[in-house]
């Protein structure tokens, strides 16, 4: 195995030092591809296994410029290799096999390859890999100019929707940083800038994921790209990188929901009933809007479709009474972030759970957890709180958080992170009640304050939802959901300032074996969204890697998550979609 | 002198004496080499791929050629093994076969094992057809190809050196 030690490609030889990872099982062809790509110049790291792969592409972030892998491969199939690397690392993947069947070299394609090699591989056909990075290294550029312009259009405007004008700040100098990497990079060199450029902190409000889930619902999960999730969006001061991690974080936290529904079979037994669980369609979202809509309905309109395959929409349903209470959410409401509806307990908002200042209500609602993650999502939370995952060992405690949501006190947590048991959320007498409830054991209680708290809970899809369905519950409780033994307190922390909420997702059952670390930082008062539906929630997703691993598979199977142990699919697209904040 | 190749002793004094040989006697024994190779070739026991790694082996790594067929080999005698046992198993789970046949092939195409490879087609079809019988047999005959190649090739590499 050749350790090209990640560093940075030479731009001015470009394309020798092209750093190449080679995945295939096979010992004999892992040495000639070994051999044939050292002969091109590049460095060569190689792995016979996807895991493995996907290992060393988390680890050094920005250590590799391009993947080849082999299609078959025993521990996880090669086109769901593919998908991951595209999505969390956004890197061009070449595909090999010996097999040149039409139908598996289309699968390929469609799965995101940028091209299909037949076995035996002449070395010439390997010399000319470097034309993928470059192409792509391209596009970025344009999309960052295209941006750059935009965002100056976008900054003469008010800017009403944006509420922290420090993130645009922010993201205007890293526009700018971007666009003179980008010319750079244009010159033909400068690679390592392009792909070290420093991404702009980005406060992930429940406007903005929610349109970032439409966009994705819209494209189909299994096509969804960062650059076409960001033309759609239609966003102008948000970048493709931003995009693309955002894009990363929420598969992770959908991989990570649907591993968890997976594995917990004790499905809260959400309302909504259809949006089977696996949607296999595979249209991350998709569903999940399909079921948002089914379901929800009292509540007002759900702003954003749920993203279906992972969370399942933790349909808080069957309140109607309760959604009322998220509905009600208070006329404080919030402010644009906070458009969508709750529709109902459940409904996907949960997904978008952002915490936007403007839910003010929302403080103490929620409890951090911090949540490490690898993938550090730390977003400035300038007036919109972020909500940051860092991972702990904890299981989720959204349950906490979520019942501790409902309060809506305007006031900014600023929360850091949590470590472990979230800080109990005292400020809502609403919760109190709830508190013990509100862990996943509570579900009784739960139920009961459901009127409250299911607004609430709404933002949290994932968990919530599976508490929040008061049926499935005693999964849920059994799992994520508890805080720690803490009762609901969450703490919509005054101030959310600091970027690190966490939040722990207490997500119900299904995630009780994955996410021991998943912690979902609510940022801010945004709690309040939650009680809405969680529309405003925004939830960052888990950057576990290790969660990742254990559901490579699932990962894409997010699509197809069979969330009936956890919940109702409904909900739980519901869920995903607040729940998920990047 | 193939005769004198095969003997142990012999062969051990050839290569070492290789170099001590008058010209004359080297040319003989490159021409032994370059013969067998081109036959190997001629009789479609490999193909370009072959070449391919020949390319490969530079000064860096000079015994590249056969650290690769060596490595196929050791590699591929466990394939072997888990499709002998699959075909032994009652019943057969042709799934699995058509799983390590497909490995199988890949394998054998990185040294460029034409004939080895080819075998496998028919071993291919018989299996998604579940003809137990004719997997069996269509095994029989890859095991055969691959025994032959792995002969012919140490043989050839023992002449190269």
């Amino acid at each position: 195995m050749v350790e090209s030690g990640f560093s940075s490609p030479r731009a001015d030889v470009f394309p020798a030092g092209l750093r190449v990872l080679v995945v295939d099982d096979d010992p004999t062809w892992l040495k000639i591809l070994e051999k044939m790509l050292k002969k091109c110049s590049y460095e060569v790291t190689t792995c016979c296994l996807a895991r493995d792969a996907l290992n060393k592409l988390r680890e050094k972030k920005d250590g590799f410029d391009i993947v080849i892998s082999d299609v078959n491969m025993p521990d996880m199939d090669g086109f769901k290799l593919l998908e991951h690397v595209g999505l969390e690392m956004d890197l061009p993947v070449i595909m090999m096999s010996v097999d040149g069947e039409t139908s598996r070299v289309m699968k390929g394609v469609q799965h995101g390859a940028c091209d299909y090699l037949l076995k035996p591989i002449r070395m010439k056909e390997l010399r000319n890999i470097w034309q993928h990075v470059f192409r792509k290294r391209i596009h970025e550029v344009r999309d960052i100019e295209s941006l750059e312009g935009l965002e100056i259009i976008h900054m003469t405007r008010s800017g009403s929707d944006l509420s922290d004008d420090g993130s645009l700040f922010s993201e205007d100098t890293t526009s700018a940083k971007k666009r003179k990497d980008a010319e750079s990079k244009h010159d033909g060199k400068d690679f390592t800038d392009l792909s070290s450029t420093k991404k702009a902190r980005v406060v992930w409000s429940v406007d903005l994921h929610q349109k970032f889930v439409k966009a994705v619902n819209q494209i189909g999960f299994d096509k969804v790209g960062p650059k076409k999730i960001l033309d759609l969006m239609n966003v102008p001061w948000l970048s493709r990188e931003n995009v693309a991690s955002h894009l990363q974080k929420y598969r992770l936290y959908l991989s990570r929901l649907q591993k968890e529904n997976d594995t917990k079979n004790s499905f809260l037994g959400t309302k909504h009933a259809d949006s089977p669980p696996k949607d296999s369609a595979g249209s991350f979202g998709l569903k999940n809007s399909t079921n948002i809509h089914q379901n929800d309905v009292s509540c007002g309109s759900y702003g954003f479709p749920v993203s279906n395959s992972l969370v399942q929409n933790i349909d808080i349903s069957g309140h109607e009474g309760d959604q009322k209470g998220t509905a009600s959410v208070p006329g404080a409401d919030t402010k644009g972030a906070l458009s969508v509806d709750v529709p109902g307990p459940h409904k996907a908002t949960c997904s978008q759970m952002c915490f936007d200042r403007s839910f003010a209500p929302i403080d103490s609602a929620l409890s951090y957890a911090s949540f490490d993650s690898t993938i550090p999502t730390g977003y400035p939370w300038s007036g919109i709180p972020e909500i940051q995952f860092s991972q702990e060992g904890k299981p989720l405690d959204l349950d906490n958080c979520f019942n501790q949501l409902p309060l809506p006190s305007p006031q900014r947590h600023s929360q850091t992170e949590y470590r472990q048991p979230p800080p109990p959320i005292s400020s809502r007498p609403s919760i109190t009640e709830r508190d013990v409830s509100t862990s996943v054991d509570v579900k009784p209680s739960f139920d009961d304050c459901r009127g409250n708290c299911i607004n609430h809970y709404n933002p949290f899809p994932v968990q919530k939802s599976q508490t929040l369905t008061s049926q499935g519950f005693e999964s849920i409780s059994a799992t994520t959901l508890n805080m720690k033994g803490q009762g609901v307190s969450l703490n919509c922390l005054t101030d959310w300032e600091p970027v690190q909420k966490n939040v722990n997702w207490g997500i119900g059952a299904p995630f009780a074996p994955l996410d021991e670390d998943l912690q979902v930082y609510w940022l801010q008062g945004d709690c309040y969204a939650m009680n809405l539906g969680l529309q405003n929630l925004d939830f960052i997703d888990y950057n576990d890697p290790t969660l990742f691993t254990e559901v490579p598979s699932l990962f894409y199977d997010a699509l197809r998550f069979d969330h009936e142990p956890l919940f109702d699919p409904a909900e739980s697209s519901v869920i995903d979609q607040g729940l998920f904040i990047a | 002198m193939s005769q004198e190749l095969q003997a142990p002793g012999i062969r051990h004094m050839f290569s070492r004496a290789y170099f001590c040989l008058p010209h004359a006697h080297r040319n003989h024994l490159q021409q032994q080499v370059a013969s067998m190779r081109r036959s190997l070739f001629d009789q479609g026991y490999l193909d370009e791929q072959f070449i391919q790694l020949e390319e490969l082996q530079d000064d860096a790594n000079p015994d590249f050629v056969e650290e690769v067929v060596t490595l196929f080999y050791s590699d591929s005698a466990r394939l072997i093994q888990s499709i002998e046992q699959a075909l032994t198993s009652r019943p057969i789970n042709f799934a699995r076969l058509d799983d390590y046949m497909h490995q199988f092939k890949g394998s054998s195409s990185s040294i460029g094992a034409k004939k080895v490879r080819t075998a496998c087609t028919p071993f291919g079809e018989y299996c998604s057809e579940e003809n137990a019988e004719g997997c069996i047999r269509a095994f029989q005959q890859i095991k055969q190809e691959y025994a032959t190649l792995k002969r012919k090739l140490e043989t050839y590499f023992q002449m190269v050196k």
